[in-house]
């Protein structure tokens, strides 16, 4: 028997808008998902999908003008949104953690690697410096880099040693959850796959729950045991990998598929999706991809689509995607 | 009149090394100055009417590469002919002529267009820079290559500026400004690195149907190999200023030879969950470019590194019809 899943996280309908000064850009609509412990749920979407938006706002991070204008984020059976931010501050980086595209920008350049990682441990826990320091040595063992290089500044390390340790900072305190911003999209191809591979250890070893927020739909592939597709601020399609990958359901994802080109494949055809993502200050009505739906209807210009549990966890958020059942 | 050879560009023996700026004290304590060996002795050809790729990782001296071509960058060693003629022995106005036959289209629409101009202007300055065209006929051929690249409506997108053109657009009059001196050859620097993945693939057959239309060649810059495989007719493969692997595309992606080349590939994610992956993933980061490893500069790396390759540095070698590979082990 398969050994059900505790929930770590379930957001409930969660809106996040930007307020300028005229116009409200409706960056995350109504967005619904659940994920259980030691699971991966890929976000996948093109730049200015809301993906990242949803990232920080798990994290109650979202950067003004912005604001999560309603919703739900249960995290360990508790409504993040009701948390005080001192209480948040408790969270963050202890049971809810977060890494970002290019570490050079979220590691201090003034603080030795080994005081950044005796910081955040001391924040949290009430350790020794000794102790601490102990930690943070075994930390780097884990991450593979060796551990005299605990005294080096950020600037001495390469892309991909940065990249270690800044996944190293997110689980040293062994999160329930870390989200994660494309972490691999600054690196090389090899290390990439070489963090890529860290990642998947540490999967395994930390029974880390990870939330991998990428453009990338080949290092998706490889991670996630889910993918949820958001296109403009909405998602429109959620299905375990291997499902979504062989038989997509929403027209979004089948031309997203499509326009990724596959080194294994000998003869591909790539197509574009035509059109661009609308304005999310001002998104079409009814579906919000009908201007660049090849299949849309009449009805797919009036009525918005919910996200719809269509099979057993499967969910599309397509008027018509029965009738697509069969192009 | 010249003779009309299949190749468009040679490169022989080419190199570029740029200084590193000393501080204060190593001035004063009269340190050597030191170099980036960006390229480091490269050969190859184009041939009139390929689309030639340039890959690797960063800092394997492919962009450098790129601007020695259109000499944007002098050179500090090596020759370049380009249709015959030595591009490096060409000064002023003869010069000008060749820079007229190369263009070159960025990665990034959002730097390489002046956020001040209008799209037609800015399309249209090439034919100013060069004087090639009067007033009136200079708007004409504004809109007649905005046409051809898929700008339309042209006459309304001709006043409109960059900011308030989507990323694909703004990539589409960077091809455009490319385009309008109708030259040969085209240095492709990763131009849909910055385009969203939905639109990259419009570009890329927008890129190939001009090359047609225009009999244009091109070198294409890129680190994605899967995007390299869907266009590139040859590749070489640069690591660490050095081309370690050239030929037909389809043999080197079916039977790369190379250590590096097998690695490289065997990296690239792949968007399919079913798929077999067999990573052969190389210990540690490319070396520090000021001071290469010694010998096959991929030897720290390599899983089959043997005493020679430490001591002895690997020639471009042919070991099939259209397959060149520099590694002792297939010397």
């Amino acid at each position: 028997m398969i050994e059900l899943t505790t929930q770590i996280i379930e957001v409930n309908d969660l809106r996040v808008h930007y307020m300028a000064r005229n116009r409200t850009v409706k960056a995350v609509d109504r967005v619904s998902f659940a994920l259980g412990r030691s699971e991966t749920l890929g976000l996948v979407g093109e730049s200015g999908c809301g993906k990242s938006t949803l990232g920080f706002s798990i994290l109650r991070l979202v950067p003004p003008p912005g604001k999560i204008v309603s919703g739900e984020i249960v995290f360990d059976g508790e409504d993040l949104l009701q948390k005080t931010e001192t209480d948040m501050r408790k969270i963050r980086g202890k049971r809810l953690s977060m890494i970002f595209q290019d570490p050079m920008t979220s590691l201090n350049p003034l603080m030795k690697i080994g005081d950044h990682i005796v910081e955040t441990i001391r924040v949290h826990e009430d350790v020794s410096n000794e102790e601490a320091w102990k930690r943070a040595e075994k930390l780097l063992d884990r991450l593979g880099i060796p551990r005299e290089r605990l005294k080096d500044y950020p600037h001495q390390f390469s892309g991909g040693m940065r990249q270690r340790i800044m996944i190293g900072l997110g689980l040293v305190l062994n999160p329930s959850l870390m989200v994660a911003d494309e972490p691999t999209t600054s690196l090389d191809v090899i290390v990439e796959a070489q963090i890529l591979e860290l990642l998947k250890e540490l999967k395994r070893d930390y029974n880390l729950t990870l939330i991998l927020i990428t453009h990338n739909m080949g290092v998706v592939s490889e991670l996630a045991d889910e993918i949820a597709v958001m296109y403009a601020g909405e998602i429109v399609e959620l299905a375990d990998t291997s499902s979504l990958y062989e038989r997509p359901f929403h027209p979004y994802t089948m031309k997203l598929l499509k326009s990724i080109p596959n080194i294994r494949l000998t003869e591909q055809h790539i197509e574009s999706i035509p059109g661009s993502p609308p304005d999310l200050a001002n998104p079409p009505t009814g579906c919000r991809f009908n201007p660049r739906c090849p299949y849309a209807v009449e009805r797919c210009r009036e009525q918005e689509p919910p996200l719809t549990e269509v099979q057993k966890n499967r969910s599309v958020a397509c008027i018509r995607y029965e009738d697509l059942l069969n192009v | 009149m010249r003779p009309l050879t299949a190749k468009l560009v040679e490169v022989h023996g080419l190199k570029k090394y740029f200084p590193v700026q000393k501080t204060f004290l190593e001035t004063l304590l009269a340190r050597k100055l030191q170099f980036v060996k960006a390229v480091d002795g490269i050969s190859f050809d184009v041939e009139r009417g390929e689309v030639f790729g340039l890959a690797g990782e960063s800092g394997s001296g492919k962009t450098t590469t790129g601007r020695l071509l259109l000499r944007l960058v002098e050179p500090t060693e090596g020759r370049i002919a380009f249709d015959g003629v030595d591009l490096l022995l060409l000064k002023g106005e003869e010069l000008q002529q060749f820079r007229r036959r190369m263009q070159v289209i960025f990665q990034d629409p959002y730097a390489s267009l002046n956020p001040r101009m209008k799209i037609g202007e800015a399309i249209g300055d090439p034919l100013n820079i060069f004087r090639a065209a009067t007033r009136e006929e200079r708007k004409r051929l504004v809109i007649e290559i905005m046409e051809k690249v898929g700008l339309e409506p042209s006459n309304v997108l001709y006043d409109k500026y960059p900011h308030q053109l989507s990323g694909g657009q703004r990539q589409r009059v960077v091809i455009a400004r490319a385009l309008v001196l109708r030259p040969d050859f085209i240095v492709a620097d990763e131009p849909i690195a910055m385009v969203d993945v939905s639109v990259r693939a419009l570009i890329l057959d927008l890129m190939m149907s001009l090359k047609k239309e225009f009999n244009l060649t091109y070198l294409f810059i890129t680190h994605d190999l899967a995007t390299a495989k869907y266009v590139c007719n040859r590749i070489a493969i640069m690591y660490l200023g050095k081309i370690v692997e050239l030929g037909l595309l389809t043999k080197v992606f079916a039977t790369p030879k190379h250590p590096y080349t097998v690695a490289l590939l065997s990296a690239v994610p792949i968007p399919d969950p079913k798929a077999e992956r067999k990573k052969i993933i190389p210990k540690g980061e490319i070396p520090n470019p000021i001071s290469p490893p010694s010998g096959c500069r991929f030897h720290p790396r390599c899983p089959y590194a043997e005493a020679i390759c430490s001591r002895d540095e690997p020639k471009l070698q042919e070991i099939e019809k259209d397959h060149y590979v520099a590694c002792h082990l297939f010397a």
